[in-house]
């Protein structure tokens, strides 16, 4: 599996670390138990198109946006958390 | 024993006549060239039988003479489970057979065959079953019968390796169509891998008549001319996402298995066709052979394999064996044309072929047969490539389809025709996958930043001529049953008698009578596993379907997968010194550190007494600058930072979001924007994971920038009442007890270095200093240290010592004292929570946690026979065996002279002054005092404050 890092390149997987889905932390003031118990342990885990987030590691150890089909391990794309949606 | 069965020179013959030595076959000598596998020397020798069958114990000679032969599996110097018509045979191998008593040629355990209706399928399952308690016993037993020589006991002494390949295009088989794939993918401009299972290039042209002879020197010529990158005795393995291709490489000097991780941009698969063994009543006696295995014999090796031939023959490779075997001077005395409707109706013999029954009722007296019945198609490679096993029934074989775009096909797999056939067909290919890894690789580069990438010229895809196999007659299962899985005897009767008993899928009855499940993994006996179901469901082979194949294709040694030991060891610039002066090493995560100089008690004595230093090097390090910083720290800590000023430090716990206890550390104010954080030394890659989530996800807008310094600093501890009169003698920071007071910093000049970060803390319980030194002058400082402090009774003090002190004084390790369901209340860190900041990681978690009373709390703890040292995770008990605790960190503190424990205990026992039982792991218990706190030696803190 190759991931396409903003800054690296197309580098192998194993260069990453997969972090998690990416999602929406809730507000820790307004929370429901079972909203907070959720966003710790519930997963959407889907077979087909995932969102994710990842972190090249062994790279350049920003968190990336990643849009991948976990039934092909294809990466459509990879972008800088800390950027995207700001420009 | 000389070599009897050894013929002239023949033309394509690869061992060299000038090289002769000697070997060990069971203990006796036998004759060898250089170039000779074990069987083929041993088949020189007129040496029939090679091993004894799995279940049933009968002899077994040679059947395919290649690695995938089922007969053949060997001991060679010690190594179980060589390949014997595989692996080169050198001199002096002592190689034996396996799993036979007391000798290949009478074994004892051929007594199975007289019981074999107790091991028809499944008997594995329904044998051994009752009763349950003699399980132990039968599993013994068995053992005794389980196929596969012993593991040797001593260490490997081999070496093992990877490497890393980023061919254009890889083709896997170095047969004549993956030659030609090979070089016509180099000549446009490919970067080309060629791999090849065998010792030599050249598939099926290597035994050819003189003319496909001087075809395979043409192609090796414009192999060898293209510049391609050759590995023979290696196979593909498996191919993953994105071409992601694993290949084993076992001739590699000096290494005996080499791992290759390939990044290829095309893949061509080129495996050739493999010779199918017929499934009738004998077919696994010694003497029986597949056609392609007489013609290695004959032609690479110059073995006679026989004297008297009866020929099976569907096609033109039997026409062909029949005249290798004429002029090697083996009497052919029948030729059966399948085509014609002749047929072998069972093979006669006990020890060895002596006859054959033919379909027209004569019966051939013989001691060879070889048959060439049809094709099987290699098709794992391609199937887990993402294409298909499709059946072609008029030409009685599965072909790929489907396969995606960056794997094609080349030769015997994808069709029959002649060489100039397949070779045109795959010169083709080769073009095509040369302009398809041109655009895969301007694809990747577009993907680098900054890269100046020029695409090619839009070429139109290569037209690949079509190549189709040819007809053949479906020949599998013959008038009788014979075997057709002969790595694990299972035989055509088992297969149609497991259908009977509803096993009627292919995937249940492989499972049930574990065909295709042995070493030949169903290169061999697969298709004709599949014809057997079918037979007996009355389905076709299509309907009946193939099973899964599954990387890798060949077996791998764990050797390889490891490859060669990488393990990073840090190391502090202290080190050196500490392993000069008798430190026992202590490996904790990737660093080593001194655990004691010898006498870890004496060395807690000196810091309780006068003064002692440590290097914490290890220690996690982090300089954070930025307007943010305090946030970022409120954010994770779950006490409080804003009010910290420059000057001053404060100890942290940080939580995860569930609120388990995460890391812990002392962070210190330097300057209003410019914060040093220290973590745990096993926390440290984590907790800086943690920050730079936080920064470049949740919390974008934050300006605070984390640089991490862990071994930028060399980091001395000086604890003990005599460390600020130690530490005066060298700085001249003001450190009188009003001028820098407990939990402050300071940075100045240590013995002479500048820019040293100071802290006064106390995990020890002592007054002490931590001295963050910049890394090059550590060991200055540290001997300076030492040499200065030489009156005050200062010793070097190691990482026993320290724990002997924070356990005394009550400190808790994270990780040794909490665990992965220990939130902050739980670990007794009541005080530092503070629920009235709006928000930090794990707030909420907190919160419920407070209003509940049902965790486990961390106590200090002290056996009431204070001699006694209750074990770390020794269990406390209740009512005899309920669990309601554990005894997390234990030492004899030779403050007190008395055993001091920390442990987690349920809460209705937690109180002070509840006495517990605590169970020891050699059996027995003892009674322990719950203490009013986690501290056992001066709890108010008058010695660290003082």
């Amino acid at each position: 599996m190759l991931i396409s890092c903003p800054l690296c390149g197309p580098r192998d997987a194993t260069e990453f670390r997969y972090v998690d889905e990416r999602r929406q932390r809730p507000d820790p003031e307004q929370a429901s138990p079972q909203q907070w118990r959720d966003y710790l342990y519930v997963r959407a885990n889907p077979s087909g198109p995932a969102r994710e987030l990842w972190l090249h590691r062994s790279g350049c150890r920003q968190y990336l946006f990643v849009d991948r089909h976990t039934l092909t391990n294809e990466v459509q794309t990879a972008a800088l958390a800390r950027t995207e949606g700001t420009r | 024993m000389t070599s009897s069965h050894r013929l002239p020179p023949q033309p394509g013959e690869v061992i060299d006549r000038a090289q002769r030595f000697t070997f060990r076959w069971n203990g006796r000598p036998y004759q060898a060239y250089a170039g000779d596998t074990i069987a083929s020397a041993l088949a020189a020798s007129g040496v029939r039988v090679l091993s004894r069958s799995l279940k049933y114990h009968r002899p077994r000679g040679l059947l395919s003479a290649d690695f995938n032969d089922p007969n053949c599996m060997v001991t060679a110097d010690g190594e179980p489970n060589v390949r014997a018509a595989h692996r080169l045979v050198s001199p002096g191998m002592s190689v034996s057979s396996q799993d036979t008593w007391p000798s290949l040629r009478f074994d004892v355990k051929a007594a199975n065959q007289l019981v074999g209706r107790f091991l028809g399928p499944g008997f594995y399952y329904k044998t051994f079953m009752r009763p349950q308690r003699l399980w132990p016993a039968y599993d013994k037993v068995l053992g005794r019968f389980s196929h596969g020589g012993y593991a040797p006991t001593a260490p490997d002494v081999d070496r093992y390796d990877q490497r890393y390949a980023h061919p254009d295009v890889l083709v896997a088989g170095g047969g004549p169509a993956g030659m030609a794939a090979a070089v016509a993918a180099a000549d446009a401009g490919a970067r080309v891998l060629l791999v090849d299972e065998e010792h030599h290039l050249g598939g099926h042209l290597r035994w050819a008549d003189a003319e496909g002879l001087e075809i395979l020197r043409e192609l090796r010529a414009a192999v060898q001319a293209a510049g391609i990158e050759v590995m023979t005795d290696s196979v593909v393995t498996g191919r993953y996402d994105g071409n992601w291709v694993s290949v084993l490489q076992r001739s590699v000097p000096g290494v005996r298995e080499r791992l290759v991780k390939a990044r290829a941009k095309h893949m061509i698969v080129a495996p050739g066709l493999i010779d199918r063994p017929y499934v009738v009543g004998g077919n696994d006696l010694p003497g029986v052979m597949l056609s392609t295995a007489v013609r290695r014999l004959v032609n690479l090796y110059a073995v006679k394999p026989g004297e008297r031939a009866v020929v099976l023959t569907a096609n033109t490779a039997g026409d062909a064996v029949a005249a290798d075997l004429g002029r090697a001077g083996v009497d052919v005395v029948r030729v059966l044309d399948a085509r014609q409707d002749e047929d072998v109706v069972r093979i006669v013999g006990r020890s060895a072929v002596r006859a054959v029954e033919c379909s027209d009722g004569a019966v051939v007296d013989c001691d060879l047969v070889v048959t060439a019945i049809g094709w099987t198609a290699p098709l794992t490679l391609a199937t887990v490539s993402g294409g298909r096993a499709e059946f072609r029934a008029e030409a009685a074989r599965f072909v790929p389809v489907g396969l995606p775009d960056d794997v094609s096909a080349v030769g015997g797999i994808v069709g029959d025709g002649s060489t100039d056939q397949l070779m045109e067909h795959a010169t083709a290919v080769g073009r095509e996958a040369a302009r398809r890894a041109s655009h895969r690789a301007v694809a990747l580069a577009a993907g680098v930043p900054h890269a100046r990438v020029t695409a090619p010229a839009d070429t139109p895809a290569v037209a690949i001529p079509d190549l189709r196999p040819a007809a053949h007659p479906m020949l599998s299962l013959g008038r009788t049953d014979g075997i057709v899985d002969f790595s694990e005897d299972v035989s055509a009767k088992d297969l149609k008698s497991a259908v009977r008993e509803g096993y009627d899928s292919i995937e249940l009855a492989k499972r049930y009578t574990t065909a295709t499940m042995g070493p030949s993994q169903g290169k061999l006996e697969g298709v004709n596993s599949i014809a057997a179901v079918a037979a007996a469901t009355g389905a076709g082979l299509a309907e009946t379907g193939t099973t899964t194949g599954r990387p890798p294709y060949v077996p791998v040694s764990l050797g390889a997968l490891a490859g060669r030991s990488h393990q990073l060891l840090r190391r502090s610039p202290l080190q050196g010194w500490h392993d000069s002066h008798g430190a026992a090493p202590l490996y904790a995560g990737s660093w080593v550190r001194p655990d004691h100089y010898g006498d870890p008690a004496a060395e807690v004595q000196a810091v309780r007494d006068a003064v002692g230093i440590i290097d914490v090097t290890p220690l996690g390090k982090f300089d954070l600058r930025g307007p943010d910083v305090p946030d970022l720290l409120e954010l994770l800590y779950i006490n409080k930072w804003r009010k910290l000023g420059v000057g001053s430090v404060r100890y942290g716990v940080m939580c995860a979001e569930d609120g388990v206890v995460l890391d812990d550390g002392v962070t210190g104010r330097l300057g209003p924007e410019h914060y040093l954080m220290t973590t745990t030394s096993s926390g440290a890659e984590a907790t800086y994971d943690w920050m730079e989530r936080w920064l470049q996800t949740e919390r974008r807008q934050w300006r605070v920038h984390v640089t991490p310094v862990t071994s930028n600093y060399a980091s001395i501890n000086v604890a003990g009442p005599r460390s600020r009169e130690l530490l005066a003698r060298l700085t001249d920071l003001d450190l009188a007890p009003d001028a820098f007071r407990y939990m402050q910093v300071r940075t100045g000049a240590v013995a002479g270095i500048a820019d040293c970060v100071v802290w006064r803390i106390g995990f020890t319980g002592e007054l002490s200093f931590e001295v963050h030194v910049p890394a090059g002058h550590g060991l200055h400082v540290w001997k300076a240290l030492l040499a200065t402090g030489s009156d005050l009774g200062i010793r070097p003090f190691g990482i026993e010592a320290q724990r002997i002190l924070r356990l005394e004084k009550g400190h808790l390790i994270v990780g040794q004292d909490t665990d992965g369901l220990t939130q902050a209340y739980g670990a007794g860190l009541d005080w530092a929570v503070k629920l009235d900041k709006p928000d930090f990681a794990g707030k909420p978690e907190l919160v419920w946690q407070q209003m509940r009373d049902d965790y486990l709390r961390l106590v200090g703890l002290q056996p009431v026979d204070g001699a006694v040292v209750p074990p770390e995770a020794s269990q406390i008990v209740e009512d005899g065996t309920r669990i309601v605790g554990r005894i997390t960190s234990s030492r004899m503190s030779p403050t007190l002279g008395h055993a001091v424990c920390l442990g987690l205990l349920a809460p209705h026992l937690s109180s002070a002054g509840t006495t517990v039982t605590v169970r020891l792991p050699g059996g027995g218990s003892i009674q322990a005092r719950v203490m009013p706190e986690l501290a056992h030696v001066d709890p108010e803190g008058v010695r660290l404050r003082g």
